[in-house]
């Protein structure tokens, strides 16, 4: 596929369309090609000339989902760096890093992939591959960006550097009809993992020949699967069930013995509460061997063992858990509420079980993330217009940055993990 | 009786006098924020649809107006939709519908 040249090359080409006819010569001598040389360079140098010289370990992305557009943040700092514009609806949007950590891929609401650079505050390429997405992937090795759609369902792969596809893997289930797909993840062996809503599927696509990925369907896994993930080792891969009180749990080192089912019926007897936002699974918390997920319909965190899969206890918490995430350290775990509830954030003291701490940063808590070593966790608080920093420990707010109706946050150390 | 009794009078029975009485611009501007927001977690802030289908006019040509106004109020069974009828009353319910069906608020 993408013949293009070494990295400077490339980070020529970047500003420009994609197109098959636009091929780097490997010797530039005819008059065209010069001028073109010539076209880029100055591109180049008007792009380089406001872009920063720094590290970016400690910077992180900041969705504005009403306004289509992102900031780029410094969490040493607790500053605002860039803020980038004209990138679509971003109304349910999610962000991968590339294993550099100096770009980071966009997945929007309306289909759109776009990819921006940290250091200069810049869109580089963007596709519109969809209609509708949901999410995306960047594979094992970094050369691949894939992308979940709801509409055509399905999952595109890209080339992580040009954004030029390089598979398109359909989601049609035994009947022919499309499905929605969701919980696209990452795996070791250069795999992508995801799973079709509608025809209750989970799929392996296996890119080791990127020409001709493999791709292995496990069916009836249970109704609705509304979003999956993967453990921080890369080796389960659990979705969980909209349609009945269970997850669907694939060990990826064997997935010649099947999709299994935990947690099943984990609220019988109980009435289901009418869920007005739809969990994530993104941001599985695992602390120590205990797994800490949200109770689709119920007032409560699940913990399982992380060894047996079996339920060892609930912890009952303010509202229905939207994100439920532990702090890099396993120490504690923050949760998030759906609404209209979502003015409240809880943590949970992973030794006790207990709600250590419970307070209302504003209406419309919509996404947490923890710096890469936990000192530290940012919120997005919708309403409010702003995002907020507060120390994990003591609990006290260390800064507060405006922002246009903030969403989704990602750190780049996710750049450097399994599944995220 | 006094003006301040009718009034009293008026505004208790507001509420389930007249159901069908329009939410006024306080509650309009609140549905709407709903609507784009919360809504729009599943049907996208430009009702374009995601988990939930797509909300636009010309998804809904055809749907009678009470369908849908139900299916606010009592959610659809077997789906995610959820019954919002604890919070939004039916006059709530049936202004959005409204808005929904002229794409407006958008």
């Amino acid at each position: 596929m993408n013949q293009l040249p070494g990295k400077g090359l490339r980070s020529l080409l970047l500003p420009l369309p994609v197109s098959d006819s636009l091929r780097f010569p490997k010797k530039g001598s005819d008059p065209f090609t010069l001028f073109f040389l010539f076209l880029f360079s100055v591109i180049c140098q008007s792009a380089t000339a406001e872009c920063l010289t720094r590290g970016t370990g400690d910077l992180g992305v900041v969705i504005e989902r009403a306004s289509g557009s992102v900031q780029v943040v410094d969490t040493t700092a607790r500053s605002r760096l860039f803020r980038i514009t004209d990138l679509g609806d971003l109304s349910h949007a999610s962000v991968v890093f590339s294993r550099d950590a100096r770009y980071a891929y966009i997945f929007g609401r309306d289909g759109g992939l776009s990819k921006i650079d940290l250091l200069c505050g810049a869109l580089v390429r963007r596709v519109v591959q969809a209609g509708n997405s949901i999410g995306g992937a960047i594979s094992q090795d970094g050369t691949l960006v894939a992308v979940s759609n709801y509409t055509p369902g399905g999952v595109k792969v890209f080339d992580a550097a040009s954004l030029v596809q390089v598979a398109d893997l359909p989601a049609a289930d035994a009947a022919g009809a499309s499905s929605k797909v969701v919980g696209l993840v990452d795996a070791p062996g250069q795999r992508f993992v995801y799973t079709l809503y509608d025809a209750g599927e989970i799929r392996i696509a296996d890119f080791t020949n990127k020409e001709e990925p493999q791709v292995q369907t496990f069916r009836d896994i249970g109704r609705q699967p509304y979003d999956a993930l993967i453990t921080p080792d890369g080796r389960n891969y659990i979705a969980g069930l909209f349609g009945e009180d269970g997850l669907a749990l694939l060990d990826l080192w064997h997935p010649e013995q099947g999709v299994r089912r935990i947690l099943d019926g984990y609220g019988k007897g109980e009435e289901k509460l009418p869920v007005f936002k739809m969990p994530h699974l993104e941001g599985w918390a695992v602390a120590g061997r205990r797994l800490f997920l949200p109770a689709v319909g119920h007032h409560e965190v699940l913990v399982m063992d992380g060894d047996t899969w079996k339920e060892t206890g609930r912890i009952a918490v303010h509202g229905q858990p939207v994100f439920v995430e532990a702090r890099p350290d396993g120490r504690q775990v923050w949760v998030n509420f759906a609404h209209p509830l979502n003015d409240t954030v809880q943590v949970i003291d992973t030794e006790s079980l207990q709600v250590v701490h419970t307070f209302k940063p504003g209406k419309g808590v919509m996404h947490m993330e923890f710096t890469s070593r936990g000192e530290a966790i940012w919120l997005s608080v919708r309403d409010d217009d702003v995002v907020q920093v507060y120390d994990t420990t003591r609990f006290t707010r260390l800064a507060e940055l405006p922002a246009e109706k903030p969403s989704g946050i990602f750190f780049t150390s996710r750049a450097f993990r399994t599944g995220l | 009786m006094k003006i301040s009794t009718v009034l009293l009078t008026l505004a208790i029975c507001y509420p389930v006098c007249s159901p069908a009485a329009s939410p006024d611009s306080e509650r309009q501007q609140q549905l709407l924020y709903l609507l784009r927001h919360d809504c729009g977690s599943c049907h996208g802030m430009t009702r374009k649809g995601g988990l939930g289908p797509a909300l636009l006019p010309e998804n809904l040509q055809g749907k009678p107006d009470d369908l849908l106004v139900n299916t606010i109020l009592e959610g659809r069974p077997g789906t995610p939709m959820p019954p919002w009828r604890g919070e939004l009353s039916r006059a709530d319910a049936v202004w959005l519908v409204e808005m929904l069906n002229r794409g407006e608020g958008l």
